[in-house]
C-alpha cells in the first residue's frame, strides 16, 4: 500500500466538500459522512474514521474544512470519549466494538465518562472496589461499588469503567475494564455540588449492574495495562490543547489591563507580565512537543504540560481576581446548575479562579505528575512502597 | 528607638480565646455556616448576641466609662483569630472594629452614646465604605449632604450591611449615623458567602451628624489602620485552621497502602506552610501589640503584618484545596469556605501590592 500524501488528502476533503456541502447538510450527517471518508481521524485505521495516514496531517484536514465552514464535532462537550475512550477501544478493542463504538462517539451522539476513581482511591486508582464477578451461565459480569468525581456522567451514554475482578491479587492485576452502558438498570447517578456552585460531576452508585462479557476491553485481569492507556491519553488530551498567542487563562486578563487602565497598579503589573512570558512559553513548549511528535521524538515534555497549565491557570486566574478590586469580590451566581461542559473563559472571574482549582487535582493530581517526572523521566528513586506484592484485600484503607 | 514589645498572649486572651472557641465549636461548625450561607442570610443574631454581649466581645476596644472592656486591639485580635478559624459569619471586623473605631474617633456625645450601645452588643453598626477601602488610599467622597445631614450618594461593597442597625457614612459634610431603615439596599452576589455586601445607596435619607469632616476623616484613617492591622490576625485563624485541617485529612488519607501524609513531598509542604503561618503569628501579633500601644511605627508594622498575612492565608486554603484532592473541590468540605473568604481577605483593606507600597514609603523604599 503506498502511502496517503497531503495531495490525497486534500482531493478526499474537495470530494466530500463537494458531496456534502456544509451550507445545506445537516451537522450530524456531515460528520458522520466525515468519519465515513476517513477524515475524522486521518491516522485511525480504514473503516474507522481514518485512513492509516500520518497523525501530522490532521492539521492540514482540519484547516481545510474549518475554511469550507465545516461543522466541528465540539471536542469540549465529548473530550473523555474523544481524548480517553478512544484511543484506549482503538488499542484494545475488538473489531467488533471498534466498529460500534467509535462512530458515534467521534460524531459525539454518545457521550462518554469515565467510571475510574472511587471514594478510596484517587492517586492510587489501582486500590480501587468496586467488585465485577462472573455470572456463571450467562457469562455477563454482574457489578457493584462506588465512584465519585466522574465528570459529565449525567449527560454521558456510556462509560469506560474499572472493576475488581480477583481480590486476592496484588492490586494491579486484579483489573478489568469494561465499557459501561449509563442506562443500565442500576446505575444511579447522583450531582455532586462542588466549589464552584455547580454540579459539574457526580457520584456514581453501581448496584447489580449487569455487562455482556462483549463490552470487556481487554483480557480478564488485564485492566491496569489498559487502564494505562486511558491516563497517558487524558494526560496528553489535558495539556496538549493547541492555543494561539495571549490564548487561554492569560486572556481575560489582558483584556481587562488594557481597556480598564484604572485598575492598573505597578505591583499586578509585575506580575501581569511574568504570568503573561509564562504563558506564551507554555505555548511554544507545547508547539515544541507537537512538532518533536511529529518529527517521531517523543519527548518527556508531555508529562509536564499538564503541570504547566494548571499552575498557571490557577496564578493567572488569581491574579485577575486580585486585578479587579471591588469586583472581584463578587460572583456570578451560586445557583446550583449541571453544566454540560465546563467553559472557562464564557464565565466570570472568580468562576475561573474556583474551577482553575480542580486543574491540579483532576486526571492526576500534580504531587502525583511530578513524582512520574521525578521517577520516570530523571529517573529518580521512587518512594519504598510496600503495597506491589500485596493482596489487594490485605491493603490498608 | 524600639520599645518593648509582647508577641505572645496572655493568660486572659488565652481565657478569652477559649469562650470564644467553645461558643464557635457549638453555635458555628462549619457545616452550620455552609447551611446558613446557602439561605442568604448568613448571620446568626443568637450568635452575635452570645458572642457580642454575653462574652462582651463587642467592647473589647470601648473604654470602660463608654460602657466597654476597656481591653485592647491585643485581645481584638484574639477574638479575630478564632472568628477566622470559623469563618464565622459576624459583623465583628466591621461593627466591633471599624465602625467602633471611627466612633472612638469622633469624641462626641453622640458618638459616645453610639459607642454604648456598640459595646454592649445590642446594636450593629457598619462603615458605608468599600470592603476594597485600604489605608492610606483617598478616601471615597461619594456621598453629598444636600442640606442639614439630607445625605445622598451611593456606596459600593459595604459589608456585612444587611446585619447592621445603623450605617457610618462618610459624606462631604462629615461623619453621619444613618438608621438602617433610611438607605436602600441592593445585594450582590459574594465571592465570600460567609461576608456578604451590599450596595448602600441614601437617597435624601436624615442622619444624626456625629464629626465635622476633618475629625470624621482622620477618625476613619484610624480605623482603617486599626481594622488592617486586626484582619491580619483573621487571617492568621483562617491559616491555622487550614494548616490543622489538612495535617489531620494526610494523616488519615490512604493511598498507596500508607497515610498520604507520609509522603516527603506533602511532608515538606505542610513543613512550609507551617513556618509561613507561625512567621504570620509574629506579624499579626505585632500589629495587634502596635496598635494597642499606639507605636510610633504602627504604620509600617501594620502594613507588614497585611502584605504578609494575606498572602499565607491564601496559600494555606489553596494548599487546604489540592491536599483534600477530589473531595476539596466538593461543596460538602468547607475547605472552599476557606478559599473564599481568603481570596477575598486578600482585596480587604487594601491588597498587598498596595500595602508593598505603604512599606516602601515608611521603610523609605522607593520606586525606581
Ligand atoms: C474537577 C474534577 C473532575 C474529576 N473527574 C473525574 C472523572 O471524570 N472520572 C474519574 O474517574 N475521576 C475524576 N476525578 C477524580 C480525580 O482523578 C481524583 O480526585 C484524583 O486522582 C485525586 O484523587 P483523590 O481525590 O482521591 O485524592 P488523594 O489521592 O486522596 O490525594 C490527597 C492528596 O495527597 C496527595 N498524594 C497522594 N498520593 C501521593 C504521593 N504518592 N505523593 C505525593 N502526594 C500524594 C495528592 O496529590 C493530594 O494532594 C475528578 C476530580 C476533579 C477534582
Amino acid at each position: 500500500m503506498t502511502a496517503i500524501t497531503a495531495d490525497h488528502l486534500l482531493t478526499r476533503v474537495r470530494e466530500l466538500l463537494a458531496a456534502h456541502p456544509p451550507a445545506d447538510t445537516d451537522r450530524a450527517d456531515f460528520l458522520r459522512a466525515r468519519f465515513d471518508a476517513g477524515l475524522a481521524w486521518v491516522h485511525y485505521p480504514e473503516g474507522l474514521g481514518g485512513l492509516a495516514a500520518p497523525r501530522t496531517l490532521q492539521a492540514l484536514v482540519d484547516t481545510e474544512l474549518e475554511a469550507a465552514g465545516a461543522p466541528d464535532n465540539d471536542p469540549r462537550r465529548i473530550g473523555i470519549g474523544l481524548g480517553m475512550a478512544a484511543p484506549t477501544i482503538l488499542a484494545y478493542g475488538t473489531d467488533e466494538q471498534k466498529r460500534r463504538f467509535l462512530r458515534p462517539l467521534w460524531v459525539g451522539e454518545e457521550v462518554w465518562c469515565q467510571l475510574f476513581s472511587e471514594p478510596g482511591a484517587g492517586s492510587d486508582l489501582a486500590a480501587l472496589g468496586t467488585r465485577a464477578v462472573r455470572e456463571a451461565g450467562s457469562g455477563d459480569w454482574i457489578v457493584d461499588g462506588q465512584k465519585v468525581w466522574t465528570s459529565s456522567a449525567h449527560t454521558a451514554r456510556w462509560a469506560i469503567l474499572i472493576a475488581r475482578t480477583d481480590p486476592t491479587l496484588p492490586k494491579h492485576q486484579g483489573i478489568t475494564y469494561f465499557l459501561c452502558d449509563m442506562h443500565a438498570p442500576g446505575v444511579d447517578v447522583r450531582p455532586l455540588r462542588q466549589i464552584t456552585g455547580e454540579a459539574e460531576f457526580n457520584e456514581v452508585f453501581l448496584t447489580g449492574v449487569r455487562i455482556p462479557d462483549s463490552h470487556r476491553l481487554g483480557a480478564v485481569g488485564q485492566g491496569w495495562e489498559v487502564a494505562r492507556t486511558t491516563l497517558m491519553n487524558e494526560r496528553v488530551s489535558i495539556g496538549g490543547m493547541r492555543i494561539p498567542r495571549e490564548g487561554g487563562m492569560i486572556a481575560p486578563v489582558a483584556v481587562a489591563w488594557r481597556e480598564r487602565p484604572g485598575l492598573r497598579t505597578h505591583a499586578l503589573h509585575q506580575r501581569l507580565l511574568e504570568l503573561w512570558v509564562e504563558a506564551e512559553v507554555a505555548r511554544l513548549t507545547g508547539e515544541r512537543l507537537r512538532q518533536q511528535l511529529a518529527a517521531g521524538q517523543p519527548g518527556p515534555e508531555g508529562s509536564g504540560m499538564k503541570l504547566t497549565f494548571a499552575r498557571l491557570n490557577q496564578e493567572i486566574s488569581g491574579l485577575e481576581v486580585e486585578l479587579l478590586g471591588e469586583e472581584g469580590l463578587l460572583y456570578e451566581d451560586w445557583t446550583m446548575r449541571r453544566p454540560e461542559l465546563v467553559d472557562f473563559t464564557g464565565r466570570d472571574a472568580g468562576y475561573r479562579y474556583l474551577r482553575a482549582k480542580g486543574n491540579s487535582i483532576e486526571g492526576g493530581t500534580s504531587e502525583i505528575l511530578l513524582n512520574i517526572v521525578a521517577e520516570r523521566v530523571l529517573g529518580l528513586p521512587a518512594e519504598p512502597r510496600d503495597d506491589k506484592d500485596l493482596a489487594w484485600k490485605d491493603l490498608a484503607r | 528607638m524600639s520599645t518593648a514589645f509582647d508577641l505572645l498572649y496572655s493568660e486572659t486572651e488565652e481565657e478569652l480565646r477559649s469562650a470564644v472557641r467553645a461558643l464557635l465549636a457549638d453555635r458555628c461548625a462549619p457545616a452550620d455556616v455552609l447551611a446558613r450561607a446557602e439561605t442568604g442570610r448568613p448571620h446568626d443574631p443568637g450568635l452575635w448576641h452570645t458572642l457580642a454581649a454575653e462574652i462582651g466581645t463587642a467592647g473589647l476596644l470601648v473604654p470602660e466609662k463608654l460602657g466597654g472592656q476597656g481591653a485592647g486591639h491585643r485581645e481584638a485580635a484574639v477574638v479575630l483569630e478564632e472568628l477566622g478559624r470559623a469563618v464565622a459569619p459576624v459583623p465583628y471586623l466591621t461593627s466591633a472594629v471599624l465602625a467602633t473605631e471611627i466612633l472612638l474617633g469622633c469624641d462626641t456625645p453622640e458618638a459616645a452614646e453610639l459607642l454604648r450601645e456598640l459595646a454592649s452588643g445590642r446594636l450593629v453598626c457598619v462603615p458605608a465604605l468599600p470592603l476594597t477601602q485600604a489605608p492610606g488610599a483617598p478616601l471615597p467622597a461619594a456621598v453629598r449632604d444636600t442640606g442639614g445631614g439630607i445625605l445622598t450618594g451611593t456606596v459600593t461593597s459595604v459589608a456585612d450591611a444587611v446585619a447592621a442597625d445603623v450605617l457610618l457614612v462618610l459624606a462631604d459634610t462629615g461623619l453621619y449615623a444613618v438608621p438602617a431603615g433610611a438607605v436602600s439596599l441592593t445585594e450582590p452576589v459574594p465571592l465570600d458567602l460567609t461576608r456578604p455586601l451590599a450596595t448602600v445607596t441614601l437617597a435624601g435619607g436624615a442622619g444624626t451628624r456625629l464629626a465635622d469632616p476633618a475629625t470624621a476623616r482622620a477618625a476613619v484613617a484610624g480605623a482603617l489602620l486599626s481594622g488592617a492591622g486586626l484582619l491580619a490576625s483573621e487571617q492568621l485563624g483562617l491559616a491555622q485552621w487550614c494548616l490543622t485541617e489538612t495535617v489531620r485529612h494526610v494523616r488519615g488519607r490512604h493511598q498507596f497502602n500508607r497515610p498520604v501524609g507520609s509522603f516527603q513531598a506533602l511532608k515538606h509542604r505542610l513543613a512550609r506552610l507551617w513556618l509561613d503561618v507561625a512567621s504570620a503569628r509574629a506579624a499579626a501579633r505585632a500589629a495587634a501589640d502596635a496598635l494597642a500601644t499606639g507605636a510610633p511605627d504602627a504604620p509600617l508594622t501594620v502594613a507588614v503584618a497585611q502584605a504578609y498575612c494575606s498572602g499565607v492565608a491564601v496559600r494555606a486554603a489553596e494548599e487546604c484545596v489540592q491536599l483534600h484532592g477530589g473531595i476539596g473541590m466538593t461543596w460538602e468540605h468547607p475547605a472552599h469556605l476557606y478559599l473564599k473568604r481568603a481570596k477575598t481577605a486578600a482585596l480587604t483593606l487594601g491588597t498587598t501590592g498596595h500595602h508593598h507600597a505603604l512599606v516602601a514609603d515608611f521603610a523609605e523604599l522607593p520606586s525606581p
